[in-house]
């Protein structure tokens, strides 16, 4: 069965690539079809969640990987079994929701495409137990997820906020990367089942302090912690059934997971508690805060979705069994209620045209099945029985209040959180649902009769699963203390229970209550108080800061390059001929010995000489010259003086190929130069000075490169073989020509082709006329 | 021997070097041919002057020796090597004509802008 699961994770991918194809053959269907791999997905897993027992993990190699140590191999325990379930169930309802919603969109193959490989990668990640493949997922989602964000990619605001949404979570994605190798390097093993099996924990390793910060990093920005909480309401621009699944199970969550993933390994020293319980609480107290002034109901849910995650870092952080406990739940409650209460936002959306709650009113009476879906949401996002919510919010409190040393920070942070998530609650269920008579009855444009059912379905099934395993939480029992087993690597014995009985707990969460209805009936006030502090945080606005941080570096990145990459030919040239002058200077004077021995040299034949000085002149009067035609003669002398040089060597060929080509040129030269404008003196003498000094230089190392190229020999030359050969075995008594035409024969062909190409090229070039083509238009 | 050739390729270099850096398109052009003439040099001379007979395997013998003769290996690295350059000089020039012609300007400053006269 764990075969079968992974082979439909595998499955999932393939059908995100189909896409494409896939489309035009389902047409409208596609949603809900393609629906059914993920659904299967979740029946398999469903599956193992029963049979599961305790303190097992079931790992899954395939064999596939880039590197040896980087194998795709995947590893099904409690906690990735939790997370699946969840990213599988809620998307395969999100993708029939899609369907729907999507309907009237243009692009929904690009929709599709990057949603079903994000549901790919994010169950890669959960399933992962390498902790390279789990990092390759973790981008694949930030990548994706980017698609998705940016799905009205014509519009300017989702662009903004994907590229964000990016740029954030790829700094984490860097970081993890880095975490990941230091891990494997300190552990010398990138295996999650070998770390727990050896029972490694980083704790006392003197690099700890640098892989936590990176590891904090990543999941602070993946999972929208303070600071980096910013780009979650900027999300938000993304269509709604993305935002469902994004924010309920998916994507935020991973940071979630990672921490969890890694507890065994890294977690409960000073550095993780104090990071994660500062950081979490911070998060989960501005996010409920900021929630209560929002109007647009996808924002208020995004400002909720921050002080969850704020919550399970916290939870984690604390690292008692009670608040992994907590956090593990509350991981699926929040899934369940988030994602049915986006489902119910988009609803309400298409059918009335607005997402504004001081608009909205009235929804129970016109709309009852989503109302009712949306209203058992909210009670579980409350905390109030009989929904799996209470019991989520029965542990966090419990967790918080056995906290040793600590709990006099947390439980207030906490209640007041879960005091205004109850006001927010409250006040979403008054405005949109309740009809008053104060305030007109919003028009919709279809009656619900007319939606289609499985637009209806995901927030209905989310709404139940909420309300079922609240009355019936025994269930999980099993799995979670598996997933407690991987967390924690002891084991422990859950028994999860509506009722807990008259306790401490209970009386917090009935003051909390009282408390957010409190809140509620101030909401005026309260709204007034939250709009002036927005407003006065709004002058540190992040997105705003960070966009000006990335302009700002762009300008520097435009200023710097346009520095270096200025275009001008000869200051590359320069920059090229000093790096390798000083490159190769130091090389040689760091090599020392010989640089010229007068016995060994052969002796200075006085006709050559002479050649030489002539062609010296010649270059040089080719070099001052101001007349073309002179200067083109002068290189004329210096092609042929080295022709002669090469003759009094011996070198026939070489001298007649000299001969024949710088004839060549030199025709063509002439030929061109009749159309080429006279020499000016361009530049200044200052430069001039500067060039010379340069070139001179340049000519001092080659000289220095030849003279010392002399004693050294890398390698035996070759040559006697072509002597020995050349007649025997290519039959032909000149050497260099069988070298070129036999032995060295693929070389010439080369070389005939490029001559070809240059022939092609010159024909081209002097048929080509843009000119004449601009002209005719 | 050798120390005079190297200082003539030495020269020939700093020439080139200094045709390279101007900004009139033509003395770059020159600039190109003259360095790769000294770089041609350089390999010749890497087979060593101090031999000066023909690379010829004589009518009767089968095989020959390397006591007497020029090294043949360089003699056939720098005869594809004249042959490209002169493919490229022909090419070149070719482009430098079109490009003078559309352009009307010799001065490679100019270059970096796209626009036509």
């Amino acid at each position: 069965m764990e075969q079968l699961a992974i082979v439909l994770i595998g499955l999932i991918f393939l059908m995100g690539l189909m896409v494409p194809v896939l489309r035009p053959l389902l047409k409208n269907y596609t949603g809900r079809i393609l629906a059914l791999v993920p659904f299967a997905l979740f029946g398999a897993l469903t599956f193992l969640f029963f049979t599961l027992p305790d303190e097992t993990a079931r790992i899954v190699e395939t064999g596939f990987g880039f590197l040896p140590e980087m194998q795709f191999s995947f590893r099904i325990d409690g906690l990735s079994l939790i997370f699946g379930m969840m990213v599988s169930g809620i998307g395969g309802l999100v993708l029939g929701y899609s369907s729907f919603y999507m309907a009237k969109y243009a692009g929904r193959t690009k929709f599709y495409f990057f949603l079903i490989l994000f549901m790919g990668a994010m169950l890669g990640l959960v399933f992962a137990d390498n902790l390279l493949a789990l990092f390759i997922f973790w981008e694949l989602t930030s990548i994706t997820s980017f698609f998705l964000i940016g799905f009205d990619h014509d519009k300017d605001k989702p662009r903004q906020a994907a590229l964000q949404a990016l740029l954030i979570t790829a700094l984490g994605g860097l970081c993890l990367l880095f975490a990941v190798i230091m891990v494997g390097n300190i552990a010398g093993t990138f295996r999650l089942s070998e770390l727990y099996a050896q029972g490694i924990h980083l704790g006392a390793h003197s690099h700890y302090q640098t892989v936590f910060l990176l590891i904090f990093v990543a999941i602070a920005t993946k999972s929208a912690q303070f600071p980096f909480h910013f780009w979650l309401p900027g999300a938000m621009n993304a269509p709604t059934p993305i935002s469902a699944y994004l924010h309920s199970a998916t994507m935020v969550n991973a940071g979630i997971f990672l921490l969890l993933r890694l507890n065994p390994v890294m977690g409960g020293t000073i550095a993780w508690k104090g990071a994660l319980i500062l950081t979490g609480g911070i998060t989960m107290f501005i996010g409920a805060f900021f929630s209560l002034g929002q109007k647009d109901l996808k924002r208020i849910l995004a400002f909720t979705t921050i002080s969850a995650l704020g919550t399970m870092v916290m939870l984690i952080g604390m690292n008692t069994t009670a608040s992994i406990k907590a956090a593990l739940i509350f991981f699926i409650v929040h899934g369940l209620y988030k994602g049915g209460l986006f489902m119910v936002a988009g609803i309400i959306d298409k059918n009335t045209g607005t997402r504004d709650i001081t608009r909205l009113s009235g929804l129970l009476k016109s709309m009852p099945v989503t109302s009712i879906a949306g209203i058992l949401a909210l009670l579980s996002m409350s905390g109030l029985p009989p929904m799996l919510g209470f019991i989520g919010k029965e542990l966090i409190y419990d967790a918080k209040v056995q906290m040793p040393e600590l709990s006099w920070l947390v439980v207030p942070l906490g209640v007041a959180a879960n005091m205004m998530m109850v006001a927010i609650s409250i006040l979403v269920f008054y405005e949109i649902f309740i009809p008053r008579k104060n305030k007109p009855a919003i028009p919709l444009f279809h009656k619900e009769k007319e939606l289609p059912g499985n637009f209806l379905v995901g927030p209905v099934v989310l709404a139940l699963v909420g309300l079922g395993l609240g009355m019936v939480p025994g269930w999980l029992n099993n799995i979670l203390s598996n997933a407690m087993f991987y967390v924690q690597s002891q084991a422990v014995d859950v028994h999860l229970a509506l009722w807990h009985g008259f306790n401490q707990v209970l009386l917090l969460s009935i003051f909390t209550v009282a408390m957010g209805t409190i809140i509620f009936i101030l909401r005026r006030p309260v709204g007034k108080l939250v709009g002036i502090i927005i407003l006065w945080t709004d002058q540190y606005h992040l997105p705003e800061k960070f966009n000006n941080l990335i302009s700002n570096y762009l300008n520097f990145a435009g200023k710097h390059t346009n520095r270096i990459q200025h275009g001008y030919h000869r200051y590359y040239l320069i920059t090229f001929f000093m790096a390798t002058l000083l490159l190769i200077v130091y090389q040689l004077l760091d090599a020392g010995g010989e640089w010229f021995h007068p016995a060994e040299s052969s002796p200075v034949r006085m006709h050559v000489v002479l050649v030489l000085i002539i062609s010296a002149m010649a270059v040089l009067f080719a070099v001052f010259s101001k007349s073309r035609l002179s200067a083109i003669v002068s290189m004329g002398v210096l092609g042929y003086g080295v022709a002669v040089l090469y003759m009094f060597y011996g070198a026939v060929d070489l001298a007649i190929t000299q001969f024949l080509a710088e004839t060549i040129i030199m025709v063509i030269f002439v030929m061109v130069i009749f159309y080429l404008p006279d020499f000016a003196v361009l530049s200044s003498k200052k430069s001039r000075i500067r060039d010379a000094i340069i070139a001179l230089a340049v000519g001092a190392m080659m000289t220095m490169v030849v003279l010392k190229a002399r004693f050294i020999n890398m390698e035996e030359p070759i040559s006697q073989f072509f002597a020995e050969k050349s007649f025997l075995e290519g039959h032909g008594r000149n050497i260099v020509n069988v070298i070129l035409v036999d032995f060295r024969a693929l070389d010439t062909l080369g070389e005939i082709t490029v001559l070809a190409l240059a022939a092609a090229g010159v024909f081209t070039l002097l048929r080509f006329n843009p000119i004449k083509k601009k002209s005719e238009k | 021997m050798e120390l005079v050739i190297a200082i003539f390729i030495g020269l020939l270099y700093a020439s080139g070097v200094y045709l390279l850096l101007r900004r009139s398109i033509v003395k770059l052009i020159l600039g190109v041919f003259v360095i790769s003439n000294a770089t041609n040099l350089i390999i010749f001379l890497s087979g060593g002057i101090t031999r000066s007979g023909v690379s010829f395997i004589g009518d009767e013998a089968e095989k020959a020796s390397l006591e007497t003769m020029t090294d043949p290996l360089p003699q056939a690295l720098i005869l594809t090597a004249i042959v490209i350059g002169l493919g490229i000089a022909a090419y070149i020039l070719a482009l430098k004509y079109k490009y003078f012609e559309t352009t009307g300007t010799h001065d490679l400053d100019q270059l970096s802008k796209t626009d036509q006269k």
